[in-house]
């Protein structure tokens, strides 16, 4: 039988000593339920790939064949003479200067220029009147290639005459980098590896292979794009960051950011597979080409060549420890696969060097993350964001040494578990609570779920649910094979865009009064990609302000940048912007109605006032006037940036420097079953624990642990996009061979929430959404090698692997 | 695209005889995935929807006459006791959805070798009613799939409905893929136990060119059981038997390496589904076999 998450253990959001308490319903703390999560269960939701307008075109992209290639020549005749078709445009018709994007390093072309560096590069687009038109036409398009040599990898990248992927380059990267196929290079050195290694009774090397896995968003990218009198265009699109967009459209399309109207439509999901531009700048070229509107809808086949993916990586690692127990030195090498374009791969290193130690206490570590320019699909951002490769190995060598020491493997990691206070491999103290050792020792006390749970007692003697067995409805076992396996593990994730980065957002709060009742308006340019940002920004405004009413403004471009729906950082930030926004209303209203009634009540003057159902009162809670009283006619209105801690960059040579803005921890405990004949997983439980600092909606939270459990084992045991390596080209762009977990693939996942308080963060709360996602594909693989005593070196998981065919 | 509508089963076959080209398309699940992905754009499409008795079927004395279009999940419900191994294999055909949509004429229409009905109806013995302008003929199971997604169709024929042999005996399947529910197969087995004639069947798929009887393993596996008197006794099948037979299953398959599996990791997973379904199967002819629950 399967079994559903029971009632979880979340704590209810008890207000700590940095939390205004608010009779306020619907406040911080409180299990609000979202604004669009019945539209979307009930299938009413507008995504973006619903949007229609009248007289509209379809967008079509036509992708490049090859993975690397010149390009000889292109004829779009036969494409323009059909009926149907407005444009067919080419790198040629590109109306600006600038042609190419990026999120760092602007390396890619918005069309094809005379070469495609990977399978399915945009060369050609196409506006039609009909979606299918567009398609026939697109297809009428002769590209005539001829192919360059492959780089595929670290050894082909850096062969002595290795092809370069880009020739001239001149980012801010390419005078550290030991070679021009290498995006970006991070070492860190902190003590003397090799010294400490002399201490070490024993020593323990892997090499680890992590497989490209996808967002796999279900809403596909899309987005409308509508030109405007006055030669601009109004952009309406899914996306991860409105005003990062907004940089990499406008100089393309040769306008000024004025004339580029953003406006976010439905998102249907992200992960970090939006931070990129996919169709954007598409839809406004042949909007601005044909005068009319253009929409342009990827199916599921183009999605898998429309956004960048998680880099699959090579992990090398040496750890060392004493007979105690102590680790005594780390040596690493993360190599990871960028693919064609630079991405986020600058930043995935960056995160993949300063966290490739995990949530540990070692001194003496050697320390090496790279990034490859190869031929192989983009990679870049995705939830846990080079952390997650580093954590799957740094957890397997945990393990290794556990068992070479015998001991626990729980214990061996508490005993090396960081703390507050702990300096990590950069040299930046973790300033706020780091309960790892708490963590590991909440998901090992769980009750362990009931052996060989597919038996049942019937009236006709002991019956089999095979839904409870590997291989569920397919039939492949009634319990031969069949072993249990328990691993554990933990992570460490960053919270916010690290290494300086302006990491800032943006909260335009408005306040009036409405038939008589104070309400409050918040506009920002947060995407709501799923992650409740739209829920959690009202409860804030309801706790500072004590409205009932919030409306939240459609994010659009009007207001500033709220940075981006990534690195576990909207609630923190753009959260944070919020509550500053509704303390300097607060502020104005306190200061009318200081103005207005200061003399008729001393407390005016000398309490410390709040606002609190509509009423402004003293922290004793006596009540001065009603907010209505105090606005009367008057709104107030105010847009303010708001930043967290400056972080530093890190040295290019050592690695140091305060990079991080804040850690995130969580744990697994991974229960599976596995037929170890037909090599078939089935995981029965994923116990997760997590320190969440304050759990603004506890409800949101779960859902957020648990969907990047679920993420976090979906690449331990089946996700993976295929990449042909004599072609570099994607062999499963489909949901057919790209599998994500079903409902049935989905264990019970238990969840504990601790919530100790970072001071430095708003409410003191902790970035969430990526931290599960790193520990649970560890703990995972973990429970698999020992129910199988495989090495399993290697994520995701075959059937192959585990039965040596 | 053209889509015709015909409004009968007689009008259907005219419009295969005159467009021998037309594409039949009923549940849509292998035919608008094929459309949807770009690997055909067929010039007629023949909606067969309006044809109601394509979704009915007959159980009669020797066997049951499936309606082409009859859904996985009518098979699930109504016929597990007369066609218990297709109900079997109809419980691991996609999602709940597409097991209302989906039947198997389109399986067999499709001839893929990954298409989850055809060990089922190889284990269990069938004929495929075919149909045309020029009349009606019944075309055995073994002789129905002819090459990769081919079949023995002629251009103008149509499936009208497939005839299966009743179970006399118990049946099983199973099918691998990497995932617990809603996975196209890496590979499957059927096998049925024909106590009424002594004998074996079986069918494999997704591990050769085409769905294919395992028939040096039946034939083994015929003579083990005979030469023992183990019809008549009821023994435990020797661990030496299963596993020759296991064996043989294995030897039947041509499998390729591709992006859902190696293989040789097809052929050893075959080998293993034939022992446990022979195991199972036997278990329950002794009488000693458990039940299945969730299989609903």
């Amino acid at each position: 039988m399967t079994t559903y998450p029971k009632a979880q253990n979340v704590p209810a959001g008890t207000p700590t000593k940095i939390t205004q308490g608010s009779p306020t319903k619907g406040g911080i703390g409180e299990s609000t339920l979202r604004p669009d999560g019945t539209l979307k269960v009930t299938g009413e939701f507008a995504y973006s790939s619903d949007m229609w307008h009248e007289d509209m075109l379809w967008g079509q992209t036509l992708r490049s064949t090859v993975a690397h290639a010149e390009i000889v020549s292109i004829d779009t005749s036969e494409a323009l003479a059909m009926p149907g078709v407005y444009a067919v445009l080419t790198y040629d018709d590109l109306p600006a200067a600038m042609k190419n994007y990026g999120l760092e390093i602007q390396d890619t072309p918005v069309l094809a220029h005379g070469k495609v560096r990977h399978h399915g590069e945009p060369v050609a687009i196409v506006a039609a009147d009909h979606p299918e038109t567009a398609r026939r036409a697109a297809a009428k398009i002769k590209i005539d290639y001829r192919e360059l040599p492959l780089i595929t990898d670290e050894a082909s990248a850096t062969a002595p005459g290795a092809v370069l992927v880009h020739e001239g380059r001149d980012d801010h990267h390419i005078g550290h980098v030991p070679h021009p196929n290498i995006v970006h290079r991070q070492p860190i050195i902190r003590g003397d590896a090799d010294e400490a290694a002399k201490r070490a009774d024993v020593i323990v090397r892997g090499e680890y292979t992590f497989g490209m896995q996808d967002q796999a968003f279900l809403g596909p990218e899309s987005g409308l794009a509508v030109p405007s009198e006055d030669g601009g265009v109004e952009l309406y699109v899914a996306t991860q960051w409105l005003h990062s967009d907004l940089g990499q459209i406008a100089p393309v399309l040769g306008l000024p950011e004025d004339k580029v109207r953003m406006t976010l439509s439905g998102v249907g999901g992200a992960f970090g597979g939006r931070e990129d531009i996919s169709m954007q700048i598409h839809a406004c070229l042949l909007a601005l080409r044909t005068g009319k509107p253009v929409k342009i809808v990827y199916n599921r086949f183009e999605s898998f060549f429309g956004h960048v993916h998680r880099h699959p990586a090579k992990l090398t690692y040496e750890h060392g420890a004493t007979k105690d127990g102590k680790l005594t030195h780390m040596k690493c090498r993360i190599v990871l696969d960028g693919g064609a374009y630079a991405s986020a791969s600058p930043a995935v290193v960056g995160n993949a060097s300063s966290l490739s130690v995990g949530p540990y206490v070692i001194e003496d570590v050697d320390i090496e993350a790279v990034a490859l320019y190869t031929n192989n699909p983009p990679c870049g951002a995705m939830r846990g964001f080079g952390a997650v490769q580093a954590c799957f190995a740094y957890e397997a060598q945990m393990d290794k040494l556990a068992a070479k020491l015998d001991m626990d493997p729980v214990e061996f990691r508490q005993l090396n578990a960081m703390e507050q206070g702990t300096l990590l491999p950069t040299g930046q103290p973790c300033d706020s609570p780091a309960p790892v050792a708490e963590l590991l020792r909440l998901v090992k006390a769980r009750p362990l779920p009931p052996e060989q749970e597919w038996l049942t007692a019937g009236s006709e003697g002991t019956s089999v649910d095979v839904r409870a067995l590997p291989g569920g409805l397919s039939n492949t076992t009634h319990g031969e094979g069949v072993v249990r396996g328990v691993g554990y593990a933990v992570g460490l994730k960053n919270v916010g865009f690290s290494e300086g980065f302006d990491d800032y957002s943006t909260a335009r709060v408005r306040m009036e009064v409405i038939n008589g009742e104070p309400v409050a308006t918040v506009h920002t340019a947060m995407a709501e990609v799923g992650q409740g940002g739209v829920t959690v920004h009202a409860q804030i405004a309801r706790t500072e302000l004590g409205v009932n009413q919030v409306t939240i403004h459609p994010a659009d471009t009007k207001v500033g940048s709220a940075g981006s729906t990534s690195a576990s950082r909207q609630t923190y930030v753009t959260g944070g912007a919020v509550k500053n926004s509704c303390e300097a209303v607060r502020e104005q209203v306190l200061e009318i109605g200081r103005r207005k009634f200061g003399s008729y009540h001393p407390a005016w003057a000398t309490a410390e006032l709040l606002l609190e159902g509509g009423k402004v009162v003293t922290d004793g809670g006596e009540v001065l006037a009603d907010v209505a009283d105090v606005l009367e006619d008057e709104a107030i209105d105010i847009e303010l940036e708001w930043r967290h801690r400056p972080t530093e960059a890190f040295d290019l040579r050592t690695g140091q420097g305060n990079g991080h803005v804040q850690y995130s921890f969580a744990a697994h405990r991974a229960v599976v079953e596995v037929d170890t004949e037909l090599g078939l997983v089935k995981v029965i439980e994923l116990a997760c624990a997590q320190d969440v600092g304050k759990a603004l909606n506890p409800l949101s939270v779960l859902g957020q642990i648990q969907g990047g459990t679920l993420q976090g084992m979906g690449v331990a045991v089946m996700e993976e996009i295929i990449v042909d390596p004599k072609t570099a080209k994607v062999r499963n762009p489909s949901f057919t061979d790209y599998l994500l977990p079903t409902i049935l693939d989905t264990p019970t996942i238990p969840v504990d929430v601790l919530e100790l308080a970072d001071e430095n963060a708003p409410y003191g709360l902790r970035g969430i959404g990526e931290a599960p996602t790193l520990s649970s594909t560890p703990a995972v693989l973990a429970a698999i090698r020992n129910a199988t005593g495989l090495e399993l070196n290697r994520t995701p998981v075959r059937p192959e692997h585990l039965t040596g065919t | 695209m053209d889509f015709l509508r015909p409004a009968s089963w007689e009008e259907a076959l005219a419009a295969k005889a005159e467009h021998p080209t037309a594409v039949p398309i009923a549940g849509g699940t292998d035919v608008m995935v094929e459309i949807n992905f770009d690997h055909r754009r067929p010039e007629y499409l023949l909606d067969l929807n309006r044809i109601g008795e394509l979704s009915e079927w007959e159980v009669g004395q020797e066997s049951v006459r499936l309606g082409a279009s009859v859904p996985y999940s009518a098979i699930m419900e109504h016929l597990r006791a007369e066609l218990p191994g297709l109900a079997l294999a109809s419980h691991t055909v996609a999602s709940p959805q597409i097991r209302n949509r989906g039947g198997v004429g389109g399986n067999l229409g499709t001839a893929s070798p990954a298409g989850d009905a055809h060990p089922a109806l190889l284990a269990a013995g069938a004929e495929v009613e075919a149909e045309s302008v020029r009349g009606t003929r019944l075309i055995p199971i073994d002789a129905f799939y002819t090459g990769v997604k081919r079949n023995a169709l002629e251009p103008d024929e149509l499936i009208r409905a497939v005839h299966i042999r009743k179970a006399d005996g118990p049946q099983q399947y199973s099918k691998v893929g990497t995932r617990n529910a809603m996975v196209i197969a890496v590979c499957a087995f059927g096998l049925a136990l024909h106590p009424e004639t002594r004998t074996v069947r079986t069918g494999i798929g997704s591990a050769a060119p085409t769905p294919v009887r395992a028939k040096e393993a039946e034939a083994f596996l015929n003579a083990a059981l005979d030469e023992g008197g183990f019809w008549e006794s009821g023994k435990i099948i020797t661990p030496a038997i299963a596993k020759q037979f296991a064996a043989l299953a294995s030897g039947a398959c041509n499998p390729i390496d591709d992006v859902r599996g190696t293989a040789k990791y097809r052929r050893h997973a075959v080998g293993i589904m034939a022992r446990r379904t022979l195991g199972w199967t036997w278990e329950q002819y002794r009488g000693a076999g458990r039940t299945l629950e969730g299989a609903a």
